[in-house]
C-alpha cells in the first residue's frame, strides 16, 4: 500500500518538478514578484509622502513675530516676509504646489497672546495653509506646526511630559511581534492557498479532463491510496510555493515598511518558534490542498475546478483578516476550527504568545479534518457519478 | 471451450440530468443503460460488442473494467467477481479506450513504469516487455519524447502499450480503432490479432461492422441495453452480411417495441 502512495507521489512530484514553466510560475515567480512588487511599493511610497532629504522648506509669513521667524530659521526653514495684500497670490502658489507654506499671524499677535486668559475669551489663531498632495508643501506644514506647538508650551508652561525620559518601555522584540502578528497571518494564508490553486486543481479535474483518470482507477491500487498520494504530493509542492512566497515578503518587508522597518528583524524569533510555525503551516496546507482536491474532485475541467475554489478563496481571505484585529484567541473551542485556528496560532506565535496546547489541538484538528477531507476525495474517486458524469 | 468472462444479468440505469432530459424532450428521468445482459467469453478469443451509440456498449465494457457498479448482476473476470472483489479483477484486466489520453507531461516510458509500478510488475520484467511493446507500436524512438510532443497516432499507440503494461489476460477495448488514421487503426487491429494468438481474450465495442467481421471471433448485438443475438459470427449472421443481418435485428426489435 505504501507503495502505491510513493509511486502516485513520485508522478506528481516529477510531473511538477520536469514542468520548467510550472516550476517558474509556481515557485520561483510568486517570492520574485512579491519582493519586487514591495520593494518598488515601498519604495514608491516613500518618494510619493516624503520631500527630497536635502530639501529646505519655505515658509511665507504675514504679520509673523520677530520670535516666530526666529525659530523657523533656526529649524533650518526658508522664511519670506509678505504683505498682506499677497495673501490671495500666495494661496493661489501653494494651491498650485508653486509654494510650500502660508501662515498668517493676527496683525497684533503678540498682544493678543499677553492679553489672553485660558478660559476666557477668545485665544489668538494662527492660519497655516498648505497643500497635502505635496510632499515638501506636507513637511514644511508639519516642522512648522510643530514648532509653533513648541513655542505655544513655552509661553504657558505649567508643567513637562516625560521630559528626557525613554518613556515607551516596549523592546524591539515586542515592536517586531505586534507588526509581524497583524501581517503576516493573512499573506500566509493568502500565499499558501496560491500555492494550493495552482496545483491542485490541475492534479484532479485535469485528470478527469483528460481521460486519464479512468486508467488509474482501473489499476489494482486502492482510492484511498490515489487520494492519500495526490493530497500529500500536492500539499508538498504547495508548502514550497508557499515558502517562495514567505521568502519574498520577509526579504521585501524593509524596504515596504520603510522607517518602520528599523524595528523589524525577524531573528527576534527562536528555532522553537519556526519549527512551530512550520508545523501549522504544513497542516493548514493539508487543509487547503484537501478542501481543493474535493471540490476539484466534482469538476470535470480545470477551469471548472478554478471557479469552483473561488469562494473559499474568500472565505480563506476573510479569516486571514481576522488575525488583524486583537490578539489571539485564548479559548481552546476556537482552535477547533479549520483554518481559523491556524491564523490564530500564527498570530499567537508572531505575538511571542504561543500557547503549545492551543497548537497541539490545532495540529489535531487540521489533520484530522485533512484526513476527513482525503476520505471524501476516496469516495469520489469510487463515486461513477462524480468520476464519470458528462 | 474455457470461459474466462462469464457476464450474468448485468443491469445499470442511470438518471437523467436536468439538462439531458431537455436535450432527449422524453420526459423520462431515468434510462435504462444495460438490460438484463448476460454472454460468456472463452480463452483465446475475441469478442466483439456491435450496436449504435447509446446501445449501453460502454457502460457494460465500464462495469466490466469495474469503473462503474452494476445495479444488479455480476460477472465473472477469471472467476472473480467484479462486484464483490474489483482491485483483483483490476490486476487481470487491462481497459483501454480511445478517449483516453495520455498525460502530456510525461514521456511514454516513464507513463509506462508508472503503471507497470502500480501493477507490481518487476523491473526486469517491465524492461523486457516495455521494449516488446514499444517495438510493437513502433514508438521506440519516441519512448522518451513528452507526449505533448508526439502525434495524435502516436499518442493513441502509447496509451495502449502503457495500458498493457502488465499484461493483462483480458484486453477490454473501447471502440478500438475510433479517431484513429488508417495506419494506426491497422496497427492496433494487427495487434488484437496477435494478442489472440498468444492466447489472450479481447472484448471490443464497436459499431464498424467490417472491424467486428475482420477481428471477432464471437458476437453480441446489443439493442437498447438489451443482448438482440449472441454467438459465433457464422451463428449472428445466419448467411447474411453483417450489416445486412444487423439493420434486420435492429428492425425487428423496433417492431417489438412498438
Amino acid at each position: 500500500m505504501r507503495n502505491n502512495i510513493l509511486t502516485i507521489m513520485r508522478k506528481e512530484l516529477t510531473r511538477f518538478f520536469t514542468d520548467r514553466r510550472l516550476v517558474l510560475s509556481v515557485l520561483v515567480l510568486p517570492g520574485l514578484m512579491i519582493y519586487l512588487l514591495y520593494s518598488f511599493m515601498g519604495s514608491a511610497m516613500g518618494d510619493l509622502f516624503s520631500a527630497e532629504e536635502d530639501y529646505t522648506p519655505l515658509v511665507h509669513m504675514i504679520h509673523a513675530p520677530e520670535s516666530v521667524s526666529f525659530m523657523a530659521e533656526e529649524a533650518g526653514m526658508l522664511v519670506n516676509r509678505n504683505n498682506p495684500e499677497e495673501k490671495e497670490t500666495l494661496l493661489s502658489l501653494v494651491e498650485t504646489k508653486q509654494a510650500d507654506l502660508l501662515a498668517v499671524f493676527p496683525e497684533d499677535f503678540e498682544a493678543q497672546i499677553a492679553a489672553y486668559i485660558p478660559g476666557q475669551g477668545t485665544a489668538a489663531n494662527i492660519e497655516l495653509y498648505y497643500n497635502a498632495a505635496s510632499p515638501e508643501s506636507s513637511e514644511a506644514y508639519s516642522l512648522f506646526f510643530s514648532l509653533l506647538d513648541a513655542y505655544e508650551d513655552t509661553l504657558a508652561n505649567k508643567f513637562d511630559i516625560n521630559r528626557e525620559v525613554q518613556s515607551n518601555l516596549a523592546t524591539e522584540k515586542d515592536a517586531a511581534g505586534l507588526t509581524f502578528s497583524s501581517m503576516l497571518p493573512l499573506l500566509l494564508m493568502v500565499f499558501l492557498f496560491s500555492g494550493c490553486v495552482s496545483v491542485a486543481p490541475e492534479s484532479i479535474a485535469g485528470e478527469k479532463e483528460r481521460g486519464s483518470i479512468a486508467t488509474l482507477l482501473v489499476t489494482p491500487m486502492g482510492r484511498g491510496q490515489l487520494a492519500v498520494g495526490k493530497v500529500l504530493s500536492l500539499g508538498i509542492i504547495a508548502l514550497l510555493s508557499g515558502a517562495s512566497s514567505f521568502l519574498g515578503t520577509m526579504l521585501s518587508l524593509p524596504k515596504l515598511m520603510g522607517e518602520a522597518a528599523a524595528m523589524l528583524d525577524a531573528s527576534v524569533y527562536s528555532a522553537t518558534d519556526y519549527a512551530m510555525l512550520f508545523l501549522v503551516i504544513a497542516s493548514t496546507v493539508l487543509v487547503l490542498v484537501s478542501i481543493i482536491a474535493v471540490l476539484s474532485a466534482f469538476a470535470k475541467t480545470v477551469k471548472e475546478a478554478s471557479t469552483m475554489v473561488m469562494p473559499l478563496m474568500i472565505v480563506n481571505m476573510l479569516i486571514g483578516v481576522s488575525a488583524m484585529f486583537g490578539s489571539a484567541q485564548t479559548d481552546a473551542f476556537w482552535y477547533c476550527i479549520p483554518l481559523y485556528n491556524s491564523v490564530q496560532c500564527m498570530s499567537a506565535i508572531f505575538a511571542f504568545r504561543m500557547d503549545v496546547s492551543c497548537i497541539l489541538i490545532t495540529l489535531a484538528v487540521n489533520l484530522a479534518f485533512a484526513a476527513l477531507m482525503t476520505v471524501v476525495l476516496r469516495r469520489l474517486f469510487n463515486s461513477e457519478a462524480v468520476m464519470f458524469s458528462r | 471451450m474455457d470461459k474466462i468472462l462469464e457476464v450474468m444479468g448485468l443491469k445499470k440505469q442511470f438518471k437523467l440530468s436536468a439538462k439531458q432530459q431537455r436535450l432527449e424532450k422524453s420526459g423520462r428521468k431515468i434510462v435504462q443503460a444495460v438490460d438484463d445482459l448476460s454472454f460468456t467469453a472463452n480463452r483465446g478469443e475475441i469478442y466483439g460488442l456491435l450496436g449504435p451509440n447509446g446501445a449501453g456498449k460502454t457502460t457494460t465494457l465500464r462495469m466490466l473494467a469495474t469503473l462503474i457498479k452494476p445495479d444488479a448482476g455480476d460477472a465473472l473476470v477469471d472467476g472473480v467477481s467484479i462486484v464483490n472483489n474489483p482491485e483483483k479483477v483490476r490486476s487481470r484486466i487491462g481497459f483501454l479506450t480511445s478517449e483516453l489520453k495520455p498525460e502530456e507531461y510525461f514521456t511514454p516510458s516513464y507513463l509506462f513504469d508508472f503503471f507497470a509500478e502500480l501493477h507490481g510488475v518487476s523491473q526486469d520484467v517491465r524492461a523486457a516487455r516495455k521494449a516488446e511493446l514499444f517495438d510493437t507500436f513502433g514508438i521506440g524512438k519516441f519512448a522518451e519524447v513528452k507526449v505533448a510532443n508526439l502525434s495524435t497516432g502516436m499518442k493513441q499507440k502509447a496509451a495502449i502499450a502503457v495500458t498493457l503494461a502488465h499484461d493483462p489476460d483480458i484486453i477490454i477495448f473501447d471502440e478500438p480503432t475510433n479517431g484513429l488514421d488508417v495506419l494506426t487503426a491497422k496497427v492496433v487491429t494487427d495487434y488484437l490479432l496477435s494478442l489472440r494468438e498468444k492466447g489472450k481474450t479481447v472484448i471490443v465495442s464497436t459499431h464498424i461492422f467490417s472491424l467486428i467481421e475482420k477481428i471477432c471471433d464471437r458476437v453480441g448485438v446489443i439493442i437498447d441495453g438489451k443482448m438482440a443475438v449472441e454467438g459465433t459470427l457464422p451463428e449472428v449472421c445466419a448467411g447474411k452480411l453483417l450489416e445486412d443481418r444487423f439493420f434486420d435485428i435492429y428492425a425487428e426489435r423496433a417492431g417489438e417495441q412498438a
